[in-house]
């Protein structure tokens, strides 16, 4: 029987949301090439974590610990996960395309010589495996990939397959050493300069607001701000605005930055330059604010308001605002 | 110092870029192709690295037609010392096969750092560097901010990751990958085309490298992109909020 692994992340004992995600494409998987799915899970002091992902139905949650993991390395997370999969057999082996997925995931592959498709948008069967759907030129072709490997790595892309739901029961958690060779690690986590937010993740929000370069300066940001948080919603940024250093890198909507697929995802003052378009028009409903009538955002926007930005973000900030009482 | 640098010619990031009628790969009439953006800051970080040690060389390699021939001269003309071209027909291509090249280049060159982009902004595959660090059994430091050498036997590269910068620290030899925010690439001085023409671009092929070039991941399709349907204009502030939440329900 096909045997699928999935790599759960997790950041200073939490696990990520995106895992959840990539349950859900292991599952799909499953349908497609029969059998199941086990979960590997590597760090240090992990048994909150690995209690936290036996109710999804894997057949184990291998729980993989050693103190080269205690601070995330692509090189000793890597020598893990691979040994993980060939220990459990697995044929497919799945991770989220999250910055340590696509970190990681690669180097996966390349021990256990498996070919990778990365950031995969949906699965099919085909021709008794798996075609694989990614997105390349900024998502303006979508190319079917098909591996020809023994073993298949695939990262794929958390707002493509929603967050798995607990099914019940309870995974054995099977608890080892993780398999790293410390002698061969020449590299170190030194620390992580974390952004500080209330608001919720840009990935997992339900409303985005975005800001561009429109906004003219930084201080202006703070009206994309308000509005985010009238709304509980997150920011995020157009590439122009984050290399001006107006916002943090982190909040770069695009190509290259953060894929996001709100149910609402507001534009304000972003021309809308195909490589932003590629990180958000997958949102359920989008609003773009722009001056400028022919601005290439109002090819994807739901509703488009032709406008001056600095008139209308406080008049539509303040109106929601007192909607909501 | 010595230091491997790529240079993948690409569609050009401006250009529209569509699927052929037949869907059997991209309509390239009118589209312009350069070196992947990504690749740029990957020689600009190049040459400020060697600039920082005082001295070395840095080694161009593409892997592409003859065309990408324009794409290392343009690497040299910012300032690398010569080239590699590896003759390969791009749709004969995967990312494992690219890096498999990129590894038998590195045992024979023995450069202490190599630089890639994080990204092709093509394929998107995000999965070369990696690839080729773990080939090599060499740390990595994808998504390089800053780099920082730690005399010549390493580095500390912050990375942009979600949540936040990490900062990491390795030694040499290693993979390091670019992303946006790294350096401003230079742009190519008169002189500097005028030396770049002279300087030596070695051209040789996967085969007399020794690499298989079968490919792990092969294409069986393209589709377009879903359309979106054409949305409408709202004329004022109080009509956006009806329709959000009257029609659209999000709020
Ligand atoms: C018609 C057509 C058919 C294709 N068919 C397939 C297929 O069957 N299977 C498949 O996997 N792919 C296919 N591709 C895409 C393939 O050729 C990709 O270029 C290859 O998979 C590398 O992936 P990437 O460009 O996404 O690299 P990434 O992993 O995104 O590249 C990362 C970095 O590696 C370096 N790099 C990558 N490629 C090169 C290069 N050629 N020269 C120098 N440096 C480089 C660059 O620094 C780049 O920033 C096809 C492309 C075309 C146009
Ligand atoms: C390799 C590469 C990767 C990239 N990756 C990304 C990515 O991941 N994400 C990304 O976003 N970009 C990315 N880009 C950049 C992208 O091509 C655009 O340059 C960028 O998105 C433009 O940002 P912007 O819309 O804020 O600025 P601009 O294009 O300058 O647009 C500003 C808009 O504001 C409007 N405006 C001005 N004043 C007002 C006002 N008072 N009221 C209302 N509207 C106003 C203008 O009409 C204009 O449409 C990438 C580019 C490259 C080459």
């Amino acid at each position: 029987m096909a045997t699928i692994l999935v790599l759960a992340e997790q950041h200073g004992g939490k696990l990520t949301r995106a895992t959840l995600s990539a349950v859900t494409a292991a599952r799909q998987l499953a349908q497609i090439v029969g059998g199941g799915f086990d979960i590997a899970l590597a760090g240090t002091g992990l048994d909150a974590v690995a209690a936290a992902l036996t109710p999804y139905g894997a057949g184990a949650v291998h729980q993989l610990e050693h103190e080269a993991l205690a601070g995330y390395t692509a090189q000793a997370y890597a020598q893990a996960f691979a040994s993980a999969a060939k220990a459990t057999g697995a044929q497919y082996v799945v991770a989220a395309a999250t910055s340590n997925g696509k970190d990681t995931t690669p180097r996966v592959a390349a021990r256990l010589g498996a070919g990778m498709a990365s950031d995969v948008v949906a699965l099919s069967a085909h021709g008794g495996g798996v075609a694989y759907k990614r997105p390349m030129w900024a998502g303006n072709v979508l190319g079917h990939v098909k591996i020809n490997t023994a073993v298949q790595v695939v990262t794929v892309r958390p707002t493509e397959f929603p967050v798995a739901e607990a099914s019940g029961g309870a995974s054995p958690i099977q608890k080892s050493a993780a398999s790293v060779d410390a002698g061969s690690l020449r590299m170190k986590y030194v620390g992580l300069d974390k952004v500080e937010s209330s608001r919720p993740e840009l990935t997992d929000a339900s409303v985005v607001i975005s800001g561009g370069r429109g906004l003219k300066e930084a201080s202006n940001f703070k009206l994309v701000e308000k509005l985010a948080d009238t709304l509980g919603g997150a920011v995020g940024a157009s590439r122009a605005v984050v290399d001006a250093g107006w916002v943090p890198n982190d909040w770069q909507v695009g190509q290259t930055g953060k894929v996001v697929a709100p149910k609402l995802y507001v534009a304000v003052g972003i021309s809308g330059a195909i490589q932003h378009l590629a990180g958000m028009k997958g949102s359920k409903t989008i609003v773009a604010i722009n001056k400028d009538a022919e601005a290439p955002i109002f090819q994807v926007a739901d509703y488009g308001l032709v406008s001056d930005l600095f008139g209308v973000m406080p008049e539509l900030t303040e109106k929601l605002a007192s909607r909501k009482g | 110092m010595k230091i491997l640098v790529t240079a993948k010619r690409v569609t050009d990031p401006d250009s529209k870029i569509q699927l052929k009628p037949d869907r059997s790969g991209i309509n390239l009439d009118n589209v312009d192709f350069k070196m992947n953006p990504f690749c740029e800051i990957a020689v600009e970080a190049a040459l400020q690295l060697v600039d920082a040690a005082g001295d070395g060389e840095t080694v161009v390699v593409a892997i592409g037609d003859s065309d990408a021939t324009k794409e290392i001269r343009t690497a040299m003309a910012m300032g690398c010392d010569r080239g590699i071209l590896v003759e390969a027909d791009e749709a004969q291509l995967d990312s494992d096969a690219v890096a498999r090249v990129l590894a038998a280049i590195c045992v024979k060159e023995k450069p202490d750092v190599v630089l890639l982009g994080k990204q092709a902004i093509d394929g998107d595959s995000n999965q070369v560097g990696q690839l080729l660090a773990e080939y090599l059994g060499w740390p990595q430091a994808t998504f390089a901010y800053k780099i920082a050498l730690n005399g010549t036997s390493g580095a500390t590269v912050q990375r942009e990751v979600d949540g936040g910068v990490e900062t990491i620290s390795l030694s040499f030899p290693a993979v390091i990958t670019t992303d946006l925010r790294l350096n401003e690439p230079r742009y190519a001085s008169l002189p500097g085309i005028m030396k770049a023409k002279k300087k030596p671009l070695e051209e040789t092929t996967a085969s007399a490298l020794g690499v298989d070039l079968s490919l792990k991941v092969e294409s069986i399709g393209f589709e377009p992109p879903p359309a979106r349907k054409a949305g409408v204009k709202v004329k004022t502030v109080d009509e956006l909020i009806e329709k959000l939440a009257g029609e659209a329900k999000v709020i």
